[in-house]
């Protein structure tokens, strides 16, 4: 580690708070529908629809639409897949996916998890890219965001019945948030060297005479949404270690950036929404100072390099570079791997699988932890807020009243809910990891013996059912039990969880609101954003300790001991 | 009557937590308990049982089989012991309330009842079994008689012994009509007769209601109770989870750990602390109140008046002291003080209302001089309404006191306008001023006070620190009730209240998203008490606000509304410090399972063994068997309640989270440490 690797860090982070704070602000305008530039557009839309946006939606209308929306996304995307072939802009003559490939694809770029058993540029043609999976990169976004300030409404008064309009604030995310930071990003991107273009892919001719295909694409935009809505599915196979995708450090620290703005500003965005930003600093505090801890765990741990290669007498100067790209270093590799997975973001700009094994267990730790440090585009704050309902109830108590958070009692209802809510990723996870374990179907997949191809299966499932969507490596994915297992974990880890979420979010809507008292638990300050990161770790990360004390960390004191599978 | 010993003795808040039979008899009934049928209500404590079972069977079919059975069967007993710890941390519990509901019982005999066969005609009753008795019923009770079942007086007046409620041998007036109507089954009529229309069913009664609840075997599980449960439910399913994949994440590489090992893990993880002391502690809670001498018609009650953000309390009783008191002698230009006094002694001792002899007791205090017997010739002039005042005619004289404006009526005079002055200045201050006149000649004015008890200032302070707005209501006027309302240091109160304004002014709070407590006992109140989140009712007050009230005082003090606040504070604290301290506990027993039981694919695995336990078993005994003791440690806890202390909600959660939640991480490395050596000395290890 060094002083200029942690500058690098606090200067992108820096960047972050210091965007995410106007941009908050506006959210919450943007939420209360005081944004109203494009409103001859808007209206066209609603009227072409056949929507009225005044119209407000309890928690089952709002549930129902939502899912509308991506069933019908889902479909629209799988047929697109499937008939690849024969659809435009293909320059490659790329033939359609198969059905497993598609069904998986089709779920990870609906459910916000952009899990990839493919590789863009040797499967996908251009209309796919496009119109397919950059569309759903916006679409699936817009329906976190529309969640997220669906919940954040519940606790603005008393008997609430409705938590908004799901299609004006899915129309709206889209137009004025979306779609002018993905314009101002992509041209970024653009004009740090990615590709937008539609033309077929060059061959080129290199120095030892042999010929080498360069891919294409319209890239840089679709990158630029790729972070913003924390989707992460990369336009290229390695996704943002490619020259293309990640061409520079400044284009990485870029990516960090558009994948943690968003998120960072929804817990911001919903303190001014319930009339107290001290309560999204809160919120803030314990995602960002997950971040930093994750960041540093990776750093260290990079940086230390790997025992075998040290004691082999390698240069231990550099730390392990093994799948890392030299132009990033190890700063901004550990700062884009644990804010990647801590947004559910899943992009990656370097290999999982080479990072020694506690490199290797944060990311898969901080997935793990629910996807909530800073989280999804949207589902990081309903999903935060899950937490902070917990902490409250587990403390709460402590200070003499029936458990209150921002005046909503937190009663049997409420804790039911939350717990659906927090057991989908530990049944999913380790239920279907288990599963695979003893499957020979599945463990065929495995590339590598020891812990570590625990860890490689793990990581798998663990990545889907946080809608992550990264990948660990080392491991096949695309077969058909892992494509249709791996869909069905996308699809819990996203409506499994978010059906009871908002089912919550309309039980609390409903109660009264509480005027707060000095009896009341502050939920504001510095005590109780460390007991939310307690509560986060303990409610949401000690079920995984037995299965990663198998993986990484059995492979962690292998290692040190010497041992090699 | 040994009732009211037992009853008495109870009040005493520092009583012996559990005394020998009481043990014995919880032993047995622990192991009562053990019947899955009544286990099933505690999810935590079920999943352990059936783990328990598992684990013995397997121990058994090992030893059948002649393979190794020590280890799994000593396993198998510590979980058998952890259930039964919670088992018997229930039962302690109940068996403290089924110790004051026996003697209650006594009480409740095969009394006979006196029904009236004519309303109007006492003489033509016939004998009727109490438990036969019906709502509306009229029945005569005479002196000597228990009364059959709770009721309303319609006629008649006596004087009524409760002990058997209240634990208060002093005998009470019970008459018809006004706020002294109601009686209660199984109390006793010690003089004259009454015609009492029965209110209460058979098995419905105050005494029924009272014995229920203090068994607790009617209890029903309250709402945080049943929001905790869900809570702990859903961790256990987690770990269960957690634990049974290890199946198959463990063939990964090697053997995946045998059953036991695994239900050890998974009775260690899952919150048997909490989930086994629950519901002692409501059943504790319950107790504490009831031996407070305070009855909650439901353990929600109790639950709701730790969330009460104001308290509605009335002036007089209980901020003041029941009667105005003299304070102070204000003479007219021209008069000393000392003929002021003099004159008021005088025109008080035939006065036997506690606020005449306060005038003769301030005179002595403040000039020494003790009041002189009723010199012979005297007539007293006693108070009537329609005079308003009140004095004695000696032979050399008269002397008068009253308010200023009857007074002077009386005299023909208007009063000077330097006595204006001096009233209005001491109504300013919230007191009262009484004119005093000498043979028609007005000399002063004495002041009478509201005297506010010793201490309520502290208590409002302590109140407002916990985040509870007190606020005093009261029939004075605004300046009296300003005047007092800061004196006592309450924060808002209600001047002139007529109950119409008590229940409006709830209603305002409720709207606000406040929950508010008061304390009442008229039937005047009874729309209030029934509006109000926590209504304490008294046990002296009207059937009517009885029934209104979700809480019944049986020493009719309303001050104890902030005691029952506190006791519901302290119940929901208990609570939350336990299950901060389980699910805390956790995170030792990961660093002294996970090695043991992985040994065998990764010994490398030892380095978390931070502990340094002696070996793979010992560390999973030591881990169960740490487990296993904590609940049996814990439940004196369980049962008195955690220390409360009337501070803030940032503060209390500081020093809570300290205590139990760093504490409880701590707490099981030091303890699993301490068993394994303890073990490895037994040489068990």
């Amino acid at each position: 580690m060094t002083l200029l690797g942690w500058a690098q860090i606090a200067l992108v982070l820096g960047c972050v708070v210091a965007a995410a704070i106007p941009l908050g602000r506006y959210i919450a305008s943007l939420a209360a529908g005081r944004i109203t530039f494009l409103a001859p557009l808007e209206r066209a839309l609603y009227a072409a629809a056949g929507v009225d946006p005044a119209h407000g939606m309890g928690w089952r209308g709002y549930t129902l639409a939502m899912l509308a929306v991506n069933l019908a996304g889902f479909l629209l995307l799988y047929a697109m897949l499937r008939l690849q072939g024969v659809l435009p802009f293909n320059p490659q003559g790329f033939a359609g996916l198969s059905p497993w490939l598609a069904f998986n694809t089709a779920v990870s770029f609906v459910t916000n998890t952009n899990w990839q058993a493919y590789s863009g540029e040797a499967a996908l043609s251009y209309t796919s890219q496009m119109a397919g999976l950059a569309v759903q990169n916006f679409l699936s976004a817009a329906t976190g965001i529309a969640l997220g300030l669906a919940f954040a409404r519940a606790f603005a008064g008393g008997g609430v019945k409705n938590l908004g309009n799901f299609w004006a604030d899915f129309v709206r995310v889209n137009l004025y948030l979306l779609l002018p930071l993905a314009v101002l990003v992509g041209f970024a991107f653009v004009a740090m060297g990615m590709p937008q273009s539609l033309a077929t892919y060059v061959e080129a001719h290199t120095l030892e005479g042999g010929t080498q295909v360069i891919p294409l694409g319209p890239a840089a935009f679709q990158i630029a949404i790729k972070h913003l809505g924390t989707n992460g599915g990369g336009f290229f196979g390695t996704n943002s270690a490619h020259p293309f995708e990640g061409p520079s450090a400044l284009a990485t620290a870029l990516q960090v950036w558009s994948h943690q703005v968003i998120p960072c500003a929804l817990a911001l965005a919903f303190g001014h929404m319930v009339g107290d930003i001290r309560q999204g600093r809160a919120l803030l505090a314990v995602m960002l100072g997950y971040v930093v801890v994750a960041t540093a765990l990776v750093y260290a741990a990079e940086a230390a390099g790997n025992p075998l290669h040290l004691a082999a007498g390698l240069d231990a100067a550099q730390g392990n570079m093994e799948g890392k790209e030299l132009r990033f270093g190890q700063a901004l590799v550990a700062l884009f791997t644990a804010t990647t997975t801590g947004a559910s973001n899943g992009a990656v700009n370097a290999m999982f699988d080479s990072f020694t094994p506690l490199g290797g267990l944060v990311p898969l730790f901080m997935i793990q932890l629910g996807e909530v440090l800073p989280g999804g585009v949207g589902s990081g704050l309903y999903g935060m807020l899950v937490f902070a309902l917990l902490a409250v109830f587990v403390a709460g108590l402590m200070v003499g009243r029936t458990p209150e958070y921002l005046g909503k009692k937190v009663q049997a209802r409420e804790v039911k809910l939350a717990m659906l809510a927090v057991l989908v990723l530990p049944a999913t996870i380790l239920g279907f990891s288990a599963v695979a374990m003893v499957l020979p179907a599945a463990i065929g997949s495995i590339q590598d013996q020891g812990p570590h191809g625990l860890s490689e299966m793990l990581y798998a499932y663990t990545s889907a059912t946080g809608n992550n969507g990264s990948a660990f490596g080392g491991l096949t994915a695309d077969t058909p039990w892992l494509n249709t297992t791996l869909g069905i974990a996308m699809l819990l880890g996203r409506f499994a969880y978010v059906v009871p979420v908002m089912a919550l979010a309309g039980a609390l809507a409903a109660k009264p609101k509480l005027a707060p008292s000095t009896g009341t638990l502050p939920t504001h300050g510095a005590l109780f954003a460390g007991l939310l990161a307690g509560v986060i770790l303990i409610l949401g990360g000690l079920q995984f300790m037995p299965a990663l004390a198998l993986g990484p960390l059995a492979e962690h004191f292998v290692l040190a001991a010497g041992k090699t599978f | 009557m040994d009732m009211s010993t037992t009853l008495t003795a109870g009040r005493t808040r520092r009583a012996a937590l559990v005394s020998a039979p009481l043990l014995r008899r919880a032993g047995l009934d622990a192991f009562v308990k053990l019947d899955p049928r009544h286990l099933v209500r505690n999810p935590v404590i079920f999943v352990t049982e059936a783990v328990a079972i598992l684990v013995s069977i397997l121990a058994a079919q090992a030893a059948t089989l002649g393979q190794p059975w020590v280890f799994q069967a000593a396993i198998a007993l510590w979980l058998w012991l952890t259930v039964l710890f919670a088992t018997f941390a229930e039962a302690v519990a109940e068996g403290r309330g089924r110790a004051q509901a026996d003697s209650l019982r006594r009480n409740r005999s095969e009394t006979q009842a006196k029904l009236l066969l004519r309303p109007d005609d006492r003489s033509l009753w016939q004998p009727r079994a109490a438990t036969e008795l019906r709502t509306g019923d009229l029945v005569l009770v005479e002196a000597g008689d228990l009364i059959p079942s709770d009721g309303e007086v319609v006629q008649g007046i006596a004087s009524v012994n409760e002990a058997a409620i209240t634990g208060e041998s002093a005998p009470v007036i019970r008459e018809s009509g006004g706020d002294r109507s109601a009686v209660t089954g199984g109390t006793l009529v010690v003089s004259d007769w009454l015609v009492v229309r029965i209110t209460a069913a058979a098995g419905s009664t105050f005494l029924d209601r009272m014995i229920a609840l203090v068994e607790g075997a009617t209890r029903q599980k309250t709402p945080n109770e049943i929001a905790l449960d869900i809570l702990l439910a859903g961790m256990t399913i987690i770990f269960l989870i957690a634990v049974a994949t290890l199946v198959g994440l463990g063939s990964w590489n090697g053997q995946p750990p045998s059953v036991p090992v695994l239900a050890a893990l998974l009775v260690t993880l899952i919150p048997t602390t909490i989930g086994g002391l629950l519901s002692a502690i409501g059943i504790a809670g319950m107790d504490r109140l009831v031996r407070f001498n305070v009855l909650a018609t439901s353990g929600r009650a109790v639950e709701a008046a730790g969330d009460v953000d104001v308290l509605l309390l009335d002036k007089t009783g209980t901020i003041t002291l029941g009667n105005r008191q003299a304070a102070g002698f204000h003479p007219l230009p021209g008069v000393t003080e000392q003929e002021l006094a003099a004159a008021a002694v005088l025109a008080s001792l035939g006065d036997e209302t506690p606020e005449g002899r306060s005038i003769l007791g301030f005179a002595r205090d403040r000039f020494g001089v003790p009041a002189p017997a009723l010199p012979a010739g005297a007539r007293v002039v006693p108070f009537t309404a329609q005079t308003r005042i009140s004095g004695l005619d000696l032979p050399e004289g008269s002397l008068r006191k009253g308010a200023v404006d009857s007074l002077a009526r009386a005299l023909g005079t208007e009063p000077p306008a330097a006595l204006r002055e001096l009233t209005d200045r001491i109504a300013r201050q919230g007191a009262t001023p009484l004119a005093v006149a000498r043979d028609g000649r007005l000399l002063g004015a004495i002041e009478l006070k509201d005297i506010v008890k010793g201490g309520m200032r502290a208590r409002f302070d302590a109140l407002r620190r916990m985040g509870i707005r007190t606020v005093m209501v009261t029939g004075d006027n605004r300046l009296t009730a300003a005047a007092i309302a800061a004196e006592a240091g309450v924060d808002d109160f209600i001047a002139e209240a007529t109950p119409e304004d008590k229940l409006g002014y709830i209603r305002r709070a409720q709207a606000e998203g406040r929950l508010v407590a008061m304390a009442g006992d008229g039937t005047n109140d009874a729309p209030a008490l029934a509006q109000a989140d926590v209504g304490l009712a008294m046990q002296t007050g009207t059937q009517a606000a009885r029934e209104a009230g979700n809480m019944v005082d049986l020493d009719s003090d309303p001050t104890k509304l902030i005691e029952v606040v506190e006791i519901g504070k302290q119940l929901l604290i208990t609570r939350g410090a336990l299950t901060t301290f389980s699910i805390a506990n956790d995170v030792a027993k990961y660093f002294a399972i996970l090695p043991a039981i992985f040994v065998a694919s990764y010994p490398e695995l030892q380095a978390l063994n931070v502990m340094r336990l002696t070996s793979p078993e010992s560390a999973i005994l030591s881990a169960v068997i740490f487990n296993a003791l904590i609940i049996g440690a814990l439940v004196p806890l369980a049962l008195r309640g955690v220390g409360y202390a009337p501070v803030g909600a940032a503060a209390l959660l500081r020093r809570n989270l300290l205590l139990y939640g760093v504490g409880g991480i701590v707490a099981p490395f030091l303890g699993i440490k301490a068993i394994d050596l303890l073990l490895q000395l037994m040489g068990l290890a």
